[in-house]
């Protein structure tokens, strides 16, 4: 690795650090302005709420020192991952999330392909029947799909693919019971992805078909594509080829920056066809009004949201030289 | 009332734009007539559950008997409120903290963006659910969680738009004479900066109204008010025998954000035509 490849690598590592914490004090202030706390909670639920126990249950969890000793308290605790029980399933909360986490990514990673992969085609697609039917149809398609709020465009798939048609299946991960295993296994999962991956992943269909339209129609209008069409090459190799590559980088950043607006509607998503991830999580700890679960799951998904934008920044740094040295 | 018509004369070009402000007109006129044309309490059982829509009552009842068209009619103001003064919020805090750190630069600028982008950081929907749940679901709480996720992108607008103006020459004219730097933020740079942010919180009405639909999905939006959402979470548990009861808030819930939509898209070309190319 070069020396200025390697610095820009550990800068970018280092800013990591206090975004981290950031979120973590964060994390501790919305615990701090929560009414009650995890004592209160927790007497309720034991039945025998009376002050003394209470008192001891703060005691322990060190609820009467002074804030700033509990601060240093949770954010030694976090430096080991330890962020509390889950009130109601006395489970560590970070098993639970350990436990979810694969599923989301799973159903993330699929929706952003999908979208990005069927968004760019579409976009060049319609870029290149500008101002034709097929382009305008695209056009309001786009923006009927950018309306439809994720939920409920799911529950009106379940209603046509699952109930009317009755094709695929209305929600879960696999077939419980079928013990399925090896390829067969994968199958079955895909085959329950379907329906979830897409309804999460039509909303930034639309938008990258608007985008990757407009960034081709921006390239088209370059010096290089005339010369392009003064060789004489097909406008297929030119769109396909010689535009795409060119118009393709603002479509990968946004990819990049929607991370975290991509894990809220996997939350929504996740409820309607009850996909057992981190979404369907946050829906459980609210019926149970399980606080300390709920923060959790915010704090994690904040780092996950931080660690895929540090990624996607790394690669960017490796493939474009001109970020490196910036 | 020249601005007015040269403003009216840009935005008629956009036909998308002109039905969706109609479009928006109706639902507005709904939303506020609606439930005094047609007095039906939203909770109230008025008659079986799951009679079909164009029966007895106009869009049918829900599981619980309750008049469906009231929750439309009721819900749509809920909606309407939350994502206006959502949007009206997030874009006041965004202004405020965009304006200081483009127009002071430095330290201060250093300081605010890097918490705007920290809160960028975290996943907004995430957020709003646990700001909800920690402060009890209510029209007040609803609206701030929405607008404290939603001020980020409007801070960044503004801190370019400020740092675009803060050195031209009628900003250094506004300085040499002695003007002081409230006066030269609000009153002079504001006015030349307001125009894309106009735009970009118009929009965020929308993506608002997106966000509140979800959270009461969730069971997260006020137990005292019915909302689009929320009607769909209750309809939710039985897709299977009425699909319709989910179809027909989800249908409003679309429409309305596409109008909102339209409207932005048709105020970006006509508060800003030189960006209006493509």
């Amino acid at each position: 690795m070069k020396k200025a490849t390697f610095q820009f690598v550990l800068r970018r590592l280092l800013q990591v650090v206090p975004v981290v914490l950031a979120i973590a004090a964060f994390n501790f202030l919305l615990l701090r302005l929560a009414p009650g706390d995890a004592a209160d909670i927790l007497a309720g639920q034991m039945g025998h709420a009376t002050v003394e126990f209470t008192e001891q249950l703060r005691r322990e969890f060190g609820l009467d020192r002074p804030l700033y000793q509990q601060f240093l308290i949770y954010m030694g605790k976090l430096l080991t991952l330890d962020l509390g029980m889950s009130h109601l399933q006395q489970t560590p909360v970070i098993d639970l999330i350990v436990d979810r986490l694969p599923a989301t990514l799973i159903l993330m990673v699929s929706a952003i392909l999908l979208a990005v992969i069927v968004g760019i085609c579409i976009g060049i697609a319609a870029a290149r029947r500008q101002g034709r039917l097929a382009d305008n149809l695209i056009s309001v398609a786009a923006l009927l799909v950018y309306a439809t709020p994720a939920f409920w465009l799911g529950l009106m798939l379940i209603v046509l693919f699952s109930i009317k048609l009755d094709i695929l299946p209305s929600g879960g991960m696999m077939q419980i019971g079928a013990g399925h295993e090896g390829l067969a296994h994968v199958l079955d999962v895909t085959w329950h992805l379907i329906l979830p991956a897409t309804t999460l992943g039509l909303f930034y269909v639309a938008i990258y078909t608007r985008l990757m339209r407009a960034s081709m129609l921006e390239v088209y209008g370059l010096d290089f594509i005339v010369t392009a069409r003064a060789k004489g090459l097909s406008e297929g190799v030119i769109a396909w080829t010689h535009a795409m590559r060119n118009a393709l980088l603002p479509v990968v950043t946004l990819a990049g920056v929607q991370i975290g607006h991509l894990l809220g509607g996997s939350v929504l998503v996740e409820t309607v066809f009850g996909w057992p991830g981190l979404g369907r999580l946050v829906f459980d700890a609210l019926l149970q009004r399980d606080l300390n679960l709920l923060l959790g799951i915010l704090f994690i998904s904040s780092v996950v949201v931080v660690i895929a934008n540090l990624v996607v920044d790394l690669v960017y740094g490796l493939l474009d030289p001109r970020i490196v040295h910036r | 009332m020249r601005r007015l018509t040269t403003f009216w004369l840009r935005y008629r070009r956009n036909r998308g734009a002109v039905a969706g402000a109609l479009a928006l007109a109706v639902i507005l006129a709904l939303a506020l007539l609606g439930p005094i044309l047609y007095p039906t309490d939203p909770f109230d059982m008025v008659g079986r559950p799951f009679s079909l829509p164009f029966d007895r009552f106009p869009l049918g009842t829900d599981v619980a008997g309750r008049d469906i068209l009231a929750g439309i009619l009721n819900g749509g103001r809920v909606s309407l409120l939350i994502g206006v003064l959502a949007s009206l919020s997030a874009t006041i805090i965004g202004v405020a903290l965009g304006a200081v750190a483009g127009y002071y630069g430095g330290r201060i600028d250093d300081l605010l963006m890097r918490t705007t982008e920290f809160f960028l950081c975290i996943p907004s929907f995430v957020l709003a659910v646990v700001l909800v749940a920690i402060f009890q679901p209510s029209v007040v709480t609803v609206t701030v969680a929405i607008a404290v996720v939603s001020w980020p992108s409007v801070a960044r607008l503004a801190r370019g738009e400020f740092i675009a103006h803060r050195d031209r020459e009628y900003v250094q004219g506004c300085r040499a004479i002695g003007m002081p730097d409230w006066e030269i933020i609000l009153l002079q740079i504001m006015p030349n900066a307001l125009p894309p942010i106009i735009v970009v919180s118009s929009l965020m009405v929308a993506t608002a109204i997106l966000t509140e639909s979800g959270l009461s999905f969730l069971g997260l939006g006020d137990p005292n008010l019915v909302s689009w959402g929320y009607m769909i979470g209750v309809a939710r548990t039985v897709l299977r025998t009425a699909w319709w009861m989910a179809a027909i808030p989800g249908v409003m819930i679309l429409l309305t954000v596409l109008a909102i939509n339209l409207v932005g898209e048709g105020l970006n070309d006509a508060l800003n035509p030189r960006l209006r190319k493509r």
